[in-house]
């Protein structure tokens, strides 16, 4: 999707504003945008491609995702995400909501799960499941995480998300830690959340999908982590591989008592 | 990987005095999980190969301390290791162009498995990313600490000179590889790990301690 003449206007004027106003931090500039843009937050359209597309007959066996379970009975949709990832027993498997998602279209509609996860993001099927993750999200704004944390493998998951997160490699030395284990850090001028505790309302993995306008792309957590990666100069991590589950289980339970704002918009 | 021998003795120990005097369950070996998790979940893209995973000692070693400082046996080892793998310039020069080395400073770029080219030429230093270096760049990092007025506040007037040595060849240790100072730091090897050459050094080394560099107006 190509940006609107505003929305490029808008970041225009961002971009001239930050400039000069250096007494204001990056974090205020950035603040205020999304408050400029929460009215028309290009992510409510993926939203409502979301919608319809979970209502929709589709696959091999015609069918819709509403009888989809995602953590809280089939059909429950409200409250999933914030309590995502968690274990499946029809699967045997922590799920983030993306996976889950490529589970039910794999249940319930007959369509190819592998073949989902292996298809570039933002194009065929992935494009769809960025959709329905965020309308999914977009059900539990302002709600409070609260991954659930009873069962061994969500227990387990948490421990090695967190080895995960302080594994140092690759040409640089670096690991998720390197730059997302303190407060009041940052990247050039680009505020880091520290990861390794709650980072407040809306922050960090409480903030995603989101809508990104630098680059006019809808990114779910899948994405987020895996251009994380990218950049941590690792190889590449496979969709709803092992290891992003796990930073998403660590994560996610850090956060526990935050609130959503996903689906969130960003630079 | 010296030391796996001397963990598995560790392991069986544990396991031993467990199994003796208590009904519990031992704990996973998340250690173990988690290397099986790392091969399994990644692949090969671009120039960016699954090789990356592997750990040598200090990466290894910082790594299972999930943020804990290490033991200073631990972190002894690791240190003289890396120092011992520090090597001067070839002609005996430490520094080179400071404009040169304010452009590499800016350059974040390099090593990604979207570069085309792991070559040193292809490569930034991104240093802004995590340091105040010059005053004029107000877009820099705080990951690590502020280099303005390096040279300065270490006395260097010439970096020629004798008495500026020292700070001379600690400085080129410290951009050539982190870890012979600081067993865990944050900071990439950048001589090390093949990311920068001798000249890039060099022009870094200049950035930071030519008078003349703006980084010690």
């Amino acid at each position: 999707m190509r940006p609107s003449p505003l929305l490029t206007a808008i970041a225009l004027s961002l971009v001239a504003s930050v400039a000069p106003a250096q007494q204001k931090s990056a974090a205020e500039g950035i603040a205020e945008y999304r408050k400029m843009l929460e009215d028309g937050n290009p992510a409510e359209l993926f939203e409502a491609k979301g919608e319809a597309l979970w209502k929709q007959r589709r696959g091999p066996k015609n069918a819709t995702l509403e009888q989809c379970d995602l953590g809280k009975g089939p059909g429950v949709f409200k409250g999933a995400f914030v309590e995502l990832p968690r274990y499946f027993a029809d699967t045997q498997k922590v799920q983030d909501l993306e996976s889950r998602l490529v589970s039910c279209m794999e249940m319930l509609q007959g369509l190819d799960g592998a073949a989902i996860a292996k298809t570039a993001f933002g194009s065929g099927e992935q494009a769809n499941v960025t959709a329905l993750a965020t309308w999914i999200a977009s059900e539990s704004r302002g709600m409070r995480f609260n991954l659930p944390q009873a069962h061994a493998l969500e227990r387990r998951s948490y421990e090695i998300g967190k080895r995960a997160f302080f594994y140092r490699g690759g040409s640089h030395d670096f690991a998720c830690a390197s730059c997302h284990a303190e407060d009041g850090k940052r990247i050039r001028l680009q505020d880091l959340p520290n990861l390794t505790k709650n980072p407040g309302d809306g922050v960090g993995f409480a903030a995603w999908p989101a809508y990104r306008v630098s680059n006019g792309q809808m990114w779910g957590m899948q994405l987020r982590l895996n251009d994380c990666f990218r950049q941590q100069r690792f190889p590449y991590p496979g969709f709803g591989s092992e290891v992003t589950i796990a930073l998403a289980t660590y994560m996610g339970v850090n956060a526990k008592g935050a609130a959503s704002i996903a689906p969130s918009i960003k630079r | 990987m010296r030391n796996k021998p001397r963990l598995f003795v560790g392991a069986a120990a544990v396991a031993a005095l467990l199994a003796g005097c208590t009904a519990f369950a031992p704990a996973p070996d998340y250690d173990k999980l988690v290397a099986e998790m790392m091969k399994a979940s990644f692949r090969d893209e671009g120039i960016a190969r699954v090789d990356r995973l592997n750990q040598d000692a200090a990466n290894a070693e910082c790594s299972k301390a999930v943020g804990a400082p290490l033991s200073g046996e631990a972190t002894r080892a690791i240190e003289n290791a890396n120092a011992k793998a520090v090597k001067a310039p070839g002609d005996g020069v430490f520094l080179g162009d400071w404009k040169a080395g304010e452009q590499l400073a800016q350059d974040g770029r390099g090593m990604t498995w979207t570069d085309k080219s792991a070559a040193t030429s292809a490569n930034g230093g991104n240093c802004y990313n995590c340091h105040q270096i010059s005053k004029a760049e107000i877009s820099f990092g705080t990951i690590g600490p502020s280099l303005y007025n390096y040279g300065k506040i270490r006395g260097v007037t010439d970096p020629a000179s004798a008495a500026a040595r020292p700070v001379v060849e600690y400085t080129w240790g410290k951009l050539y590889n982190a870890k012979a100072f600081n067993a865990c730091s944050l900071m990439p090897r950048f001589g090390h790990a093949g990311l920068l050459d001798e000249k890039q050094l060099r022009d870094l080394m200049a950035l930071l301690l030519d008078p003349k560099s703006p980084v010690n107006q």
